[in-house]
């Protein structure tokens, strides 16, 4: 049984239809990979499956819970069995990172103080941050700063981590650090990761599955090597970095041709 | 003709959208606040003794200094006309029971509104740009009873406390006044300020400043949560807070006053 489903998921904003009847199952202890250009619904997909929006038609049944319409209570409940690492790391900056990853773990667990702040050194620890507790968020590099979201969303150890755009503005060493702790945290605590990005490389590394997002519809949900071997143009442009034709000679020659005949012939 | 009552129509929707989300917003702030308490949430309640201190202690100086500085203000505005007519001593009753109902709330609520309405709104804003409120919902936290709450309940503790220095600082200001043209000792002058007011007059003062309390805090909380965009957005928040909690106050503040005129002793 899937433990994230999603069924003929319907988004629009402003009448603009931005996911278009998505449906998709992710099984336990697998990691999907949410890979598409930009503009092609992937964070809007992730904010439906963290329940920050709701969509106009179809559901998001996150263990057996369908969280499109279910009571705030329920949502909640849902919520603290997953976890999120937020593209800019997003950690509270009025709080220390050693009280970003405690804050979980002292407002939904009883444990006693102790206890908390010896997991919360272990998780930091194993990110390489051990030193970095007492520190703002603003006194740490981009790099510590997602390492430090990783373990505030490893807090709770949930079931289902999710991590949008985990590589995004960090260097290849750093990035490649990344994949190998969300790996590293699958095979060690079975946990389910569903990851948004556009970074080929990344996605490689690290899929189990990917599904490939293309204006609000998946082009294909597969295997890495299913999808290296698909010959779906959008996904071929992709996977061969084709640029987009955005320039249309036709529409740059006539602005020129009007600018040098001057504001008269504009008009 | 078409296009004005379109343009009419969505003013009007605006509005109307606002004025629901600043009731939702209420109403669920209030049914967080119990979390707020001693015998609520204890990480609640020491966010609302940190903003207490915020919203209340460090803001001391500025409404003492304001309110010395109004005081003296009515004071010698009033004894320029009552001199006239030989009422000089009426300047007391007028410090005293102006401040009490009117000057010291509104004088306290601009000042709070100032200096915390603001930092609400440019708070929350921040928090809503780099995602925060997006991380305390998907960690199971209701932003509402997180942010919002404990400032409330701060709020109401502090301003209406911040009233009572603003009375006490403007009608001790009168008699600096009354010092320098009569002579006046001060105990003869607080003796006349206890005989012109009654506990209406500090009741409704002090009620007042309740309703601008729950104004200042929730149009500052709302307008930081309607942020959209980026720094920009944050700044405009920011003005826009103050400026329409300044409003309401006011508006608030001529609701209140109709209703203790009409239902007091004249």
């Amino acid at each position: 049984m899937p433990i994230i489903s999603v069924r003929d998921l319907v988004v629009e904003y402003g009448g603009r239809r931005v996911l278009n009847g998505l449906s998709l199952d992710i099984e336990p202890g697998e990691i999907m990979v949410l890979l598409g250009g930009s503009g092609a619904g992937k964070t809007t997909l992730m904010r439906h499956l963290l329940g920050l929006e709701r969509p106009q038609s179809g559901s998001v049944i996150i263990k057996g819970v369908d969280i499109t319409t279910c009571t705030p209570a329920e949502l909640k409940r849902v919520r603290r069995s997953m976890g999120v690492s937020f593209q800019d790391a997003a950690l509270f900056n009025s709080l220390t990172i050693e009280d970003n990853v405690a804050l979980a773990l002292r407002e939904h667990t009883s444990l006693a103080p102790a206890t908390i702040q010896l997991d919360v050194w272990m998780k930091l620890a194993a990110l390489g941050l051990a030193d970095c507790g007492k520190l703002y968020p603003q006194e740490l590099s981009g790099g510590m700063r997602k390492r430090a979201s990783v373990a505030r969303a490893g807090a709770l150890d949930p079931e289902i981590l999710v991590f949008d755009e985990p590589s995004a503005g960090l260097d290849p060493p750093v990035a490649a650090g990344l994949d190998e702790l969300i790996l590293l945290m699958k095979q060690a605590f079975q946990m389910t990761i569903v990851v948004v990005t556009h970074e080929l490389a990344s996605a490689f590394t690290i899929a189990d599955r990917i599904a490939m997002l293309y204006q609000g519809t998946f082009l294909a949900v597969g295997t890495k090597e299913e999808i290296r071997a698909s010959q779906n143009p959008h996904i071929r442009q992709f996977l061969d970095r084709v640029p987009d034709n955005v320039t249309d000679a036709h529409v740059i020659e006539t602005y020129f041709e009007n600018y040098v005949r001057g504001p008269e012939v504009k008009r | 003709m078409a296009n004005f009552v379109e343009n009419v129509g969505k003013a009007t929707l605006k509005r109307l959208d606002y004025l629901g989300g600043l009731t939702i917003g209420t109403w669920d702030t209030f049914r967080a606040l119990g979390t707020t308490l001693p015998t609520g949430n204890r990480y609640r309640w020491k966010a609302s003794i940190v903003q207490m201190l915020q919203i209340g202690v460090d803001a001391i100086p500025m409404v003492g200094l304001m309110a010395m500085c109004c005081g003296f203000i009515l004071a010698m505005q009033g004894a320029s006309e009552l001199r006239r007519y030989g009422a000089l001593s009426l300047v007391i009753d007028l410090v005293a029971v102006g401040f009490t109902r009117e000057i010291g709330p509104l004088l306290t609520a601009i000042a709070v509104s100032g200096r915390s309405g603001s930092a609400f709104s440019a708070e929350i804003g921040t928090m809503v740009v780099t995602q925060e409120t997006d991380t305390l919902e998907v960690m199971a936290f209701d932003p509402i009873e997180f942010v919002v709450a404990p400032k409330l309940l701060a709020a109401l503790i502090t301003v209406p406390c911040l009233t009572v220095v603003c009375n006490v600082c403007g009608i001790f200001a009168g008699w600096i006044f009354m010092f320098f043209s009569t002579h006046l000792g001060l105990k003869l002058y607080f003796h006349d300020v206890m005989e012109t007011l009654v506990l209406r007059d500090v009741v409704s003062g002090l009620v007042k400043s309740l309703a601008f309390a729950v104004i200042i805090v929730l149009v500052g909380c709302m307008e930081g949560f309607r942020v959209q965009g980026g720094p920009e957005a944050v700044g405009q928040a920011t003005t826009t807070a103050v400026v329409r909690s300044t409003f309401l106050v006011i508006v608030a503040d001529m609701i209140f006053t109709a209703i203790f005129y009409f239902t007091g002793k004249h």
